[in-house]
């Protein structure tokens, strides 16, 4: 690719909410995506009958985009159910620059809800029922050991420490204790992540993101359309994806993922890099994810991620602002994580976040990571200002 | 040696293999790949064409973790992922030894055991094979 994405700046982001994090007793998951999805509408000032493009994921249905429109009692031109794991809202918002740049829509909605936290109490997932059968004899404790795995293998390799991958939960509890939203704010420390419970060696569960409840929703619309709304537009600039396999045993190079690839193409589209980011929202189910995704994005070389991200950098005023509202380590983890992390980003490009408000945030990145490294998508966003 | 399964495709006929006690894994016969998981197509060069071989056995830890679980439940047990020497990697377990002995770039062997019913490839320690 030559020069910027032909699209850059041509769509935005004009609603964003979420509903129901952390404990929602009682409600289905349909229930706590439609909540989101009212509250991204109300945001952007729309109203359901202006949504006619429908990108909708669930870890509850094997048809989640035709189970919520129907709940929602809307016939889009444009149905969207990309599964692509946690990485599939950041991913759908390529998909909905495209229908609504070429005319196929005119308002993209794009959704994900979950009720595992009080439906079951453990990550919900569909692909329990599917067969894998060259691994699952073994007894994968799946996503968690997979990723236990990766971290393993990149302490093997580049000398990272669990100090330093503890470094990225102790980040993301300070963001957190500054997020009203966030399920755990209580202090933590290095040694507390350290002592904790092993789970899947070398992670603790404190290596690991949270079990919620929650949705989050947020609503795309053109740019020409998006400036008269009720709040200001925050345009996207790029979208990339890629992917490398399904399951854990067949990743290339458990150390390196399809976002050294997909994340500098990202960054091309925009016309930026990483240097350029004033506030980072990358999928952190495990704390290892924070570590080689920041290497693969290009924000330090492959193998310097626990070095990178070690000496405090990650920590309100360290010098890379990562997952400000507390990510899936300490605000919410509802099973995909991927609509949390554009949503912080919208808020954090609004200026609508108080205490945890980084001064100036022109552009946000945006990581959606899906399986176990198995799809990942970057997202770069800008203000007003970025275009 | 190319052999046609009685009936289904690559993933049936090395179930059928492994049931019988005889571990094969596939080779291209266009390319020479080994290839792991069953395929109809070769990942390398598409070729549609494979040799069912014996691996040697012999393979190397690539990672390894520890799946922390209850005494009363069964213990901690090891999960790892193993290349073999023909170049392909597989899901399996290190037996033979503590799960926190497992390390990564240990020279392991298959072994075939029974499990739940039906027989999979686990790893001993090189030399240690029981």
């Amino acid at each position: 690719m030559s020069g910027t994405w032909e699209l850059r700046g041509k769509t935005a982001i004009v609603g964003a909410a979420t509903a129901h994090l952390g404990e929602a007793p009682g409600y289905s998951h349909l229930e706590i995506m439609a909540d989101a999805a009212r509250g991204a509408l109300t945001d952007a000032g729309l109203t359901l009958a202006d949504v006619d493009g429908l990108f909708a994921v669930s870890m509850h249905s094997v048809f989640p985009v035709l189970s919520f429109g129907e709940y929602l009692g809307i016939q889009p031109k444009v149905s969207d159910g990309t599964i692509v794991g946690g990485s599939s809202a950041v991913y759908q918002m390529l998909h909905a620059a495209l229908a609504l740049h070429h005319g196929l829509c005119d308002v993209a909605l794009i959704v994900y809800g979950s009720n595992q936290r009080t439906a079951s109490g453990k990550l919900h997932s569909p692909s329990g029922a599917e067969n894998l059968p060259y691994e699952k004899p073994y007894g994968l404790r799946a996503p968690i050991a997979g990723y236990a795995m990766a971290a393993a293998r990149h302490m093997h390799e580049y000398g990272t420490t669990r100090e330093q991958l503890a470094e990225v939960a102790v980040a993301a509890r300070m963001w957190a204790a500054m997020n009203e939203e966030a399920f755990d704010r209580a202090p933590l420390t290095v040694e507390d992540v350290l002592g904790a419970r092993m789970v899947c060696d070398p992670l603790s569960v404190r290596d690991c993101c949270l079990v919620t409840d929650g949705g989050g929703a947020i609503v795309m619309t053109r740019a020409d359309r998006a400036k008269d709304l009720a709040k200001p537009p925050v345009h996207l600039l790029s979208c990339a994806g890629g992917q490398t396999h399904r399951q854990i045993s067949m990743m290339p190079d458990l150390t390196t993922t399809s976002a050294a690839e997909c994340g500098p193409r990202a960054f091309a589209m925009a016309g930026l890099k990483p240097a350029d980011v004033d506030v980072a929202q990358v999928y952190d189910a495990f704390t290892i994810n924070a570590v080689i995704l920041l290497e693969d994005l290009g924000f330090c070389p492959k193998g310097e991620g626990g070095r990178f991200v070690g000496d405090g950098r990650l920590r309100p005023g360290g010098g890379l602002p990562l997952n400000t509202y507390g990510g899936g380590l300490s605000c919410t983890h509802p099973g995909m994580l991927g609509i949390f992390t554009t949503i912080e980003a919208v808020r954090q490009l609004r200026g609508e976040c108080g205490p945890r408000q980084v001064a100036d945030a022109e552009i946000a990145l945006a990581h959606g990571n899906g399986g176990m490294f198995a799809h990942e998508s970057t997202a770069l966003l800008g203000s007003g200002a970025a275009l | 040696m190319t052999e046609t399964p009685l009936q289904g495709g690559p993933d049936a006929t090395y179930f059928r293999y492994l049931e019988a006690g005889d571990w094969r894994i596939q080779k291209c016969t266009g390319c020479g790949t080994h290839v792991f998981q069953p395929r109809v197509m070769c990942p390398a060069c598409a070729g549609d064409a494979f040799d069912w071989v014996a691996p040697s056995g012999g393979g190397t830890v690539y990672s390894t973790t520890i799946i922390r679980r209850r005494p009363e439940r069964g213990g901690d047990y090891n999960v790892a992922l193993i290349d073999l020497a023909e170049g392909v990697r597989m899901m399996s377990r290190v037996e033979g030894l503590a799960p926190d002995m497992v390390a990564i770039g240990l020279p392991v062997t298959a072994r075939l055991v029974d499990d739940d019913g039906a027989k999979i490839v686990v790893f001993d320690p090189t030399g240690e094979t029981s």
